[in-house]
């Protein structure tokens, strides 16, 4: 029995280390820093607060907070509705069952970064011809270059890369519910509305939680979209806040400053994602 | 599910949603074998010559080979080690849970997945390269460490389901604890580690972040990368640059077409757990 205890410990203890060296050493060093005036390289100062202060005083921080908020709920949002739209459909009785399920996994396989620059291409260039040839003003412009509707751009390459995770746990939850619910609620007089309300929901009840929670998280850390197809821009209008503590770090010497940054980015995280569970686990326990 | 009828309304509505997935395809595809000229005239039409020139020339300027070995190497190199390690690591944390020492492993190695990457991302890279890990090789090293968090989760919630008479039984007949996991266990975990080298691939292949922040020098970019670097410079001849993208989805998508059905089950059981 000490042979097998050692052994474990042989086993687990490597892994620990390594993972404390390199992911909360790390982390535990970004929260250290944040708390000097160190610009990546040379001497450095503790200043206290002073970073955390700052970045609540600016504008640039702020409206990147604001851009990666508005983007989030609205992703988040639309990526749940369609993609449980469309979970429901492939569990239905459909034809070419098979080769649709393929075809709407298919973005999850594929980098975000090249999706991003392909669709650029399709907002610059082709939408606008499209626009042109069929006389609708609306689409003429790129909008991705228009700050007011940037983000707009970058909501819909999110939603259609995201869509195809997100149905996958949703069909995931969906095939667990037996047919013969539906067959019962339907001998009651039950609609479709009133089955997926009273039936699908409730039971797909931990699915929908996971979904929200996973898919607010990653759209909070937004990064790959935002560089392939805005850079940020026009002007700062879709700078994200992954993105600014990139670029204010590795190119902008405020390696302390966006440190204070990314732990203010950390603790909002932690805070919506505990918020959500907290108020999405009450609902499940309701239903 | 035989006593229902098709439903050819849902079935038109998912195919007309599926051409949203696909006209993009078919977009970098067609403009990818098109001429700028050609392109001009009508952007949608089939070209009328399909001509390789267009991958040729974006070949030599990615340096495309080059791009795609690195990723391979590290691809490869990180599914095989995140199965062998992570699967051990698991095994060891499942079968102690009772343990205050590995019941905290646990929890901490869970409570990483919700720490963002930019919170470790400046510290990592001062220390990376101080340490002479900033190429592929560090990369790799990274991607087994932090895969951990995931797959620990996703591991232990399978192992506590195998009867632990099976390993009695082996460690009676003499084996060690060594000899029961690789006899015993990691046979067992196939159908997760099947899983874990999906999803682990699928991460390690298209990730943009960690080696846009971690890699300096530009022989070792990886296929992501290099597009990113390779848009920066030539941003206007289109036909070449969607030859580039194309020859960098390529390898994944006629991955995907063979084995989609093991890939989509394999995500569905990860994310279940």
């Amino acid at each position: 029995m000490k042979k097998k205890n050692s052994v474990f410990l042989i086993i687990t203890i490597p892994a620990f280390l390594l993972f404390f060296i390199f992911h909360s050493f790390p982390a535990l060093q970004g929260i250290f820093y944040s708390f000097t005036d160190w610009k990546g390289y040379g001497d450095w100062n503790f200043v206290g607060l002073k970073n955390y202060l700052n970045v609540f005083k600016d504008e640039r921080a702020g409206d990147a907070y604001l851009f990666t908020f508005k983007f989030a709920i609205v992703a988040t949002i639309l990526v749940n509705i369609i993609s449980l739209l469309v979970a429901i459909g492939l569990n239905s009785k459909i034809k070419f069952h098979k080769t649709l399920r393929a075809i709407y996994f298919l973005p999850y396989i594929l980098s975000i970064l090249i999706v991003g620059f392909i669709f650029n291409f399709i907002f610059a260039h082709f939408l606008p011809q499209i626009g042109d040839a069929f006389g609708w003003e609306f689409l003429t412009r790129n909008i991705l270059g228009n700050p007011d509707l940037a983000w707009i751009g970058i909501v819909i390459v999110a939603v259609w890369q995201a869509v195809s995770f997100n149905t996958i746990l949703y069909l995931a939850g969906l095939v667990t519910i037996s047919e013969d619910l539906y067959e019962a609620a339907s001998i009651d007089g039950a609609g479709v509305w009133t089955k997926f309300w009273k039936i699908t929901f409730p039971l797909i009840a931990p699915f929908f939680t996971i979904n929200m929670v996973l898919s607010l998280k990653n759209f909070l850390m937004v990064f790959d979209q935002i560089v392939a197809l805005t850079g940020g821009g026009p002007g700062k209008s879709t700078e994200s806040i992954s993105l600014l503590i990139y670029r204010g770090g590795f190119e902008g010497g405020e390696f302390a400053y966006q440190s204070a940054n990314a732990v203010i980015y950390f603790i909002v995280i932690i805070v919506f994602s505990v918020i959500q569970l907290k108020f999405l686990n009450k609902r499940e326990v309701e239903n | 599910m035989n006593r229902k009828k098709t439903s050819w309304i849902v079935t038109t509505l998912l195919i007309l949603g599926s051409l949203l997935i696909l006209f993009p395809l078919y977009l970098t595809i067609t403009i990818a074998f098109k001429t700028p000229p050609e392109m001009a005239g009508n952007l949608l039409a089939l070209p009328k010559s399909w001509s390789f020139d267009n991958f040729a020339q974006a070949i030599e300027m990615t340096n495309f080979f080059n791009a795609f070995k690195n990723s391979a190497f590290v691809t490869i190199f990180v599914v095989i080690f995140t199965v062998l390690t992570n699967s051990l690591v698991s095994y060891a944390i499942a079968r102690n849970l009772h343990k205050k020492f590995y019941k905290f492993l646990y929890f901490y190695f869970l409570s990483a997945m919700f720490i963002p990457f930019p919170i470790i991302m400046l510290p990592l890279v001062k220390q990376t390269s101080a340490w002479g890990m900033d190429n592929l090789v560090g990369l790799i090293i990274l991607y087994i460490v932090f895969n951990l968090s995931f797959n620990v989760f996703i591991y232990i919630g399978y192992i506590r389901a195998i009867p632990v008479e099976l390993e009695e039984a082996a460690i009676m007949d003499g084996a060690t604890t060594w000899g029961v996991f690789w006899k015993v266990i990691f046979p067992l975990l196939a159908p997760m580690n099947a899983t874990v080298a999906i999803i682990t691939s699928l991460g390690a292949w298209n990730d943009f972040m960690l080696p846009l922040v971690l890699l300096s020098d530009r022989e070792m970019a990886t296929l992501p990368l290099v597009q990113y670097i390779f848009q920066g410079q030539f941003s206007t001849d289109y036909n070449l640059a969607f030859a580039s993208y194309l020859m960098a989805l390529a390898p994944m998508i006629i991955v995907y077409i063979f084995a989609q059905k093991w890939i989509i089950s394999g995500v569905m059981k990860g994310s279940i757990k």
